[in-house]
């Protein structure tokens, strides 16, 4: 247990984050260029053709990762937020800014992909559904958490007041979920609606499956190495990355 | 050790703290209408925009009318909350608050809710005539009303945290806005629904009492993040 603790309050240093991370960043670079090149292969070349959809239904091997990080992501980033603002761990900070970038990023995918495949099957590249409004609407909190951060020039204020905004987005986001679900509920029209979803075959699934573990090892990945280039952007001053330089 | 305990005897209570506070701010406000009036000539303007661009068809803006007005306030509520902190923040005053014995969350209460009096209780008042220069049903003008009267408060609530988050900061007024309307979503929605289904003879009191938990929530939550967000800008000066 007092070990658990230790390990803990070493990871809010920098400089022990940087080292530990230098072994995770291979491991989940091999995860997940091997996750995924085994789930692209099977979801596109293997996996069965959907009868009402055809070919294009395969986008749902990006689309459905990324909509799940984009989701996730924002959990991780309110903890961090919490952590920060209690605690003060320094490394809570840089991975909660790290968080916001790639979170929106991921939210831009989905919405991206998502409005790819409703090109073809819906007719139309964007339609005010409920998730997809609710989608844009976390990318802009995504997006404010981000401006914020950057907003001040020292960047611990800057840290600061995207943790408190975070926090504050965790208080809004299911009240804003809820509230749009129920705005689409009353203004849906009779268009645009996919009849109901079969229940996926195994052959469909497994392969979706697959591309969610792997775009997990890759959003990892992705924070670990844009959490690494934080450090030595701020620690710069420090002696140890002066070291690391040399 | 007398004078220290004589000191605290001779504190203010915090109800009294909170009353000076608003009369103060009411003063301040009192004498300089502009500020007041400044978002009102907004909501007007706005208001002159829609025809301009939707044309003046009444049945069209009477049927965009309801969500029209509630942007209007919305917006006009955005606007007004920009300034909310920087002056007190720039003359020194809001560290004198945080050296003050009185908890801070009771003090930014009161100072949100006089600005809520200044800006979105006035909105509120003129907000029947802007609904009824785009033409909106008169059976709709109360929903509008009351829902605009409870939906403002959790607005204004809602952007004085961003105007406490960035109080520092030079240029604010778009960060404001990227940082804060995304929390609008749930107000706007139930705000423009309520005054749609007013429109079309329906009861519009479950909407209201949404309005009205939102206005709980934020009038509770929202000053923690406002003293949050005070704190961070006041250790940096």
């Amino acid at each position: 247990m007092k070990s658990l603790v230790q390990f803990f309050f070493k990871l809010g240093s920098p400089n022990w984050f940087y080292k530990v991370s230098s072994y995770l960043v291979p491991v989940f670079a091999l995860l997940s260029i091997g996750l995924m090149s085994w789930g692209l292969v099977a979801g596109l070349l293997y996996a069965p053709m959907d009868f009402k959809q055809g070919n294009s239904y395969r986008i749902i091997y990006i689309h459905v990762p990324s909509s799940f990080i984009a989701l996730s992501c924002y959990y991780m980033m309110a903890l961090l937020a919490a952590v920060y603002l209690i605690w003060r761990t320094k490394m809570a900070a840089i991975v909660l800014r790290s968080c916001a970038v790639i979170g929106a990023a991921m939210t831009f995918i989905a919405l991206v992909t998502g409005a790819i495949w409703g090109k073809p099957t819906w007719g139309t590249w964007w339609v005010w559904d409920a998730r997809v409004t609710s989608m844009l609407v976390l990318f802009f909190i995504y997006m404010g958490i981000f401006a914020l951060s950057k907003a001040y020039e020292r960047e611990e204020l800057g840290s600061k007041a995207a943790a408190i905004l975070a926090l504050v987005g965790t208080v809004n986001i299911p009240i804003i979920y809820w509230s749009v679900d129920w705005w689409f509920a009353l203004h849906q029209g009779a268009t645009l609606k996919l009849t109901e979803k079969s229940a996926m075959d195994s052959a469909m699934l497994f392969p979706l499956l697959v591309m969610i573990a792997a775009t997990y090892c890759l959003y990892v990945l992705l924070i670990l190495l844009h959490s690494r280039a934080e450090i030595i952007r701020s620690e710069q001053r420090k002696q140890w990355v002066k070291d690391l330089v040399k | 050790m007398s004078d220290v305990s004589s000191a605290s005897l001779r504190r203010p209570s915090m109800a009294k703290a909170c009353w000076q506070l608003f009369l103060a701010e009411s003063k301040l406000l009192i004498r300089r209408p502009m500020d007041v009036f400044n978002p009102l000539l907004f909501g007007f303007l706005v208001t002159l925009m829609f025809p301009l661009g939707l044309g003046p068809d009444p049945a069209t803006l009477a049927k965009l009318a309801p969500g029209l007005v509630w942007i209007i306030a919305l917006l006009s509520c955005l606007l007004a909350t920009d300034q909310l902190f920087r002056e007190d923040f720039d003359d020194g005053s809001l560290a004198l608050w945080l050296l003050s014995p009185q908890p801070m969350y009771f003090l930014v209460m009161t100072r949100v809710f006089v600005h809520w009096l200044a800006s979105g209780f006035i909105i509120t008042l003129v907000s029947p005539i802007l609904a009824i220069m785009l033409n909106i049903p008169m059976q709709a003008i109360p929903a509008l009303f009351l829902s605009i009267l409870i939906g403002s408060v959790s607005l204004i609530f809602i952007g004085a945290i961003g105007a406490a988050l960035t109080v520092g900061l030079k240029n604010s007024s778009i960060l404001l806005t990227l940082i804060i309307l995304p929390l609008y979503v749930p107000v706007l929605i139930f705000g423009a629904a309520g005054v749609q289904a007013a429109t079309m003879d329906m009861a519009a009191g479950s909407y209201l009492a949404i309005l009205a938990a939102f206005m709980f929530l934020a009038v509770s939550l929202a000053p923690l993040a406002i003293y949050g967000g005070l704190k961070i800008n006041l250790d940096a000066g």
